[in-house]
């Protein structure tokens, strides 16, 4: 055994070794990114369950693939390029991604056929009472409102020269749904998923810095002072009606939102009719946590350094703020319509909450209403718009999926 | 792991064609107004589905008022002649309480969750009597 060359061949497959060759340097700069994350994730707490996850993930790609020929990496880019080449003979092959994946590769393939962001729905659905929804159904208009973004984000995209279907995917970080996100990128620019999924969550994170401002400049104080009648008592009834009429009337409507929306309401119908505790507690919790695990840490391998560091991330980065921006002026723009319309019963700050980012977007309503007026208490009037945003959001996705998918 | 196969993969490409600015406005437009006219149709579905719920609640709560008129009028026909029992009454006590068809301990309960639904205290109410509605 030549001691040396032995020595020579372990330092030239070595990762340190890889980082000065090529464009190795570009895994340092990810792997540092990925440190920025888990520090605003642990330290900031910036949606930590997700955040902590994506920023492993992108860790761990980032040191184990430096390019085709990283045959232990964790992930592979390059399987999924083949995956998606309708000209290779691996074409939509799963076989070959199990074959030759790595772990990640094997995790994502459940980010790739849209099995996780549904799953999360179907928790989200188990998590969220309909209730001040049914009650007020004019929140609905705000929830349609706060998609503003999502369109003029995609507009911004084209004319920033990104394809139609990356520009529908940028979009809809404005719609402020982590799995609405991912469930569309992975259909129509699975290249972005990264990049998307980073800003949409980071920015879900950053609402209560994000939105105030906004509804400070958009509202007056006599607005924001506006106290709101109590909304009425919803029925059982209604309740376990709900999600079943929603499901109907909206995969009727758009069937491309079938798997979320059916798993959203599935998720709630669970957790309404009252006989089956068991199944909601399970997609609430277990099931929940268990796909958060792997959405996050595949989403992350998705950020390897050949396809993330470019100028095209930091446009997205760009898009993604101004789509949050302007989902939130149009949710606060109808919101203004509605003072004036019901003769100032309306508060205005509620329509912001309609960019979905549930329950985060209507705690800031309830915040900065009791900031106007201390004995205000707009939570649950802005719960209903909130829960609107999800579907409103969902229903944005599904017209893009037609148009584009 | 087969490195052949990973080298002859294509280099990442843009999902998608390029679209004009024309038709990516358009498109935008009218993106927004599926997603409004999507919500207005489920807003209209759900104000039904409330309406129809909203006019059960009200005749059943008709029904019940009618009901707690009936007793009313019925008591203030044959008022209750509360008799001194010849029990003596606990310290603190405001008196007795005479109960219809009530079990003494549905009694106590009762009589708690009104204290807590009114928000008073127990010893500063007094309960004359509780009759069981069939």
């Amino acid at each position: 055994m030549n001691i040396l060359e032995t020595l020579e061949e372990l330092w030239t497959s070595s990762g340190f070794h890889s980082f000065f060759v090529d464009e190795g340097w570009k895994n340092l700069i990810m792997i540092l990114i990925s440190c920025i994350l888990l520090y605003l994730g642990i330290k900031k707490k910036f949606e930590p369950l997700l955040l902590v996850g994506i920023a492993f993930g992108c860790l761990l790609v980032n040191l184990s693939y430096f390019g085709p020929e990283s045959s232990d990496a964790l992930y592979h880019p390059d399987l999924w390029n083949q995956f998606l080449d309708e000209e290779s003979e691996f074409y939509h092959s799963y076989g070959h991604i199990m074959r030759e994946g790595g772990l990640l590769d094997i995790l994502y393939m459940g980010v790739k056929a849209g099995i996780y962001p549904s799953l999360i729905f179907l928790g989200v659905g188990a998590m969220t009472d309909f209730g001040p929804l049914i009650a007020n159904p004019k929140s609905l208009l705000l929830g349609a409102a706060a998609q503003m973004g999502v369109f003029l984000a995609f507009f911004g995209a084209v004319c920033l020269g990104f394809t139609g279907n990356q520009a529908a995917s940028i979009g809809i970080i404005g719609g402020a749904d982590g799995p609405t996100a991912i469930f569309l990128t992975t259909r129509l620019a699975p290249e972005l998923l990264g990049p998307i999924a980073i800003s949409a969550y980071s920015y879900m994170a950053l609402i209560p810095m994000i939105q105030p401002p906004l509804m400070k400049l958009l509202t007056t104080k006599k607005e924001r002072e506006v106290k709101m009648e109590q909304n009425r008592n919803v029925t059982k009834t209604e309740k376990i009606i709900f999600p079943i009429i929603v499901a109907m009337f909206v995969i009727l409507l758009l069937p491309s939102t079938a798997s979320l929306v059916g798993c959203l309401m599935l998720g709630n119908l669970w957790r309404e009719c009252g006989v089956t505790e068991r199944l909601s507690d399970t997609v609430q919790n277990a099931l929940m946590n268990i796909v958060t695990v792997f959405l996050g840490i595949s989403v992350g391998a998705t950020t390897a350094a050949s396809s993330f560091l470019n100028i095209k991330t930091l446009m997205i980065i760009g898009l993604g703020l101004t789509a949050f921006a302007f989902s939130t002026v149009g949710g606060l723009l109808v919101g203004k319509l509605m003072y004036v319309l019901t003769g100032g019963k309306v508060n205005p700050l509620i329509g912001s909450a309609g960019v979905s980012a549930v329950p985060m977007a209507a705690r800031v309503s309830q915040m900065e209403g009791q900031k106007a007026n201390p004995s205000n208490f707009l939570l649950m009037h802005a719960m209903g718009p909130n829960v609107a945003g999800v579907i409103g959001s969902a229903i944005a996705a599904g017209f893009l999926l037609a148009v584009f998918g | 792991m087969n490195i052949n196969f990973i080298l002859l993969a294509a280099q990442t490409t843009d999902s998608g064609t390029k679209m004009e600015i024309g038709e990516a406005a358009i498109t935008a437009l009218f993106g927004y107004s599926v997603v409004f006219v999507g919500l207005d149709m489920l807003m209209l579905v759900l104000y039904i589905t409330g309406g129809i719920f909203k006019k059960k609640e009200a005749k059943a709560t008709a029904k019940e008022k009618a009901v707690l008129d009936g007793i009313k009028k019925e008591v203030e026909a044959s008022p209750l002649t509360v008799t001194p029992l010849a029990l003596p009454c606990a310290p603190g006590s405001a008196g007795h309480i005479k109960l219809h068809g009530v079990p003494d301990k549905d009694a106590a309960m009762i009589m708690a969750i009104v204290a807590d639904k009114m928000q008073t205290p127990l010893n500063e109410l007094r309960f004359i009597s509780i009759k069981e509605v069939k």
